[in-house]
């Protein structure tokens, strides 16, 4: 199965907004399917950890880039 | 107890296991069904104290919890149409004073300011609150308006004070219409009773 794969700019956005739209991009997907979250924010790492641990979906990997932090998230 | 109850000859060591298996997965069922919720009491109405409740609210939405503020006191003015929010920093040593603009020298650098007596100079509270509201900007923190409108979306239920409206002689024109009910605190207590995590703001 091929997963579909979304993408969100969350940069220049601080808390809570990485996580809002996170969760608002996320809605919009099909189960299975993967977001690619990029954030500035350095507090998105750990609150997109929990944001994941609550909400059920699968932190797939999560990054420091060059201009800020990568996340894969695959919808529960 | 009714002298009809059916006697079982169980020994009590199983019994104890039996029961304990039961309750340890009628426990986990109801930990993996269980919705987590959030009651928030917001009783202020500046500009920096706006910012926990919306935030914590519109955050736990997005987590999936279900969430009520209760609006009360200086905090109803967070759900007025037009926000005119300001920060003082009468009272308030530890705000940072630090211009958002400028050169480099002086740009983003405490100024040693006693808030206190500069509270004093007419206009100081406005300025503060220009200074306060540009930092946000640049720092990319959501205006209020916007965490409001984001909470009304994840469906946080605002709750405004009856008390307070006709307190201070409010119109209710004069607030957002999302609000969901006017109530009073024997009308709030019972939903914070129930909720996993209380907070007053």
């Amino acid at each position: 199965m091929s997963e579909t794969v979304h993408t969100l700019d969350a940069r220049g956005l601080n808390c809570p907004l990485p996580i809002l739209r996170t969760r608002k991009a996320i809605t919009a997907l099909a189960s299975g399917d993967i977001l690619e979250v990029t954030a500035t924010d350095p507090g998105s790492v750990k609150d997109l950890d929990s944001f994941c641990s609550q909400t059920g979906h699968e932190m797939v990997s999560s990054k420091q880039v060059e201009d800020g932090f990568f996340f894969r998230i695959r919808k529960a | 107890m009714s002298s009809t109850a059916p006697v079982y000859d169980i020994p009590k060591k199983d019994l104890d296991r039996w029961f304990d298996q039961r309750f340890a997965e009628k426990m986990a069922e109801r930990e993996a069904t269980h919705i987590p919720s959030m009651t928030i009491i917001a009783t202020k109405g500046t500009l920096d104290m706006a910012y926990p409740p919306f935030i914590l609210a519109s955050t736990a939405a997005a987590l999936g919890w279900d969430v009520s503020i209760f609006f009360t006191f200086y905090g109803l003015n967070l759900l007025k149409q037009d926000l005119d929010l300001k920060v003082s920093p009468l009272g308030n040593p530890a705000m940072p004073m630090k211009l958002p603009e400028g050169p480099t020298w002086i740009k983003g650098r405490e100024i040693p300011m006693p808030t206190s007596v500069m509270t004093l100079v007419p206009g100081f509270e406005s300025m503060a609150t220009g200074m306060m509201k540009k930092t946000m900007d640049n720092k990319g923190i959501a205006r209020i308006e916007q965490l409001r409108e984001l909470c009304v979306e994840a469906d946080v239920k605002l709750i405004a004070c009856q008390m307070t409206v006709d307190l201070f002689d409010y119109g209710k024109e004069d607030f957002i219409p999302e609000i969901e009910e006017w109530v009073g605190a024997a009308s709030f207590l019972p939903r914070a009773q129930k909720a996993d995590v209380n907070l007053f703001v």
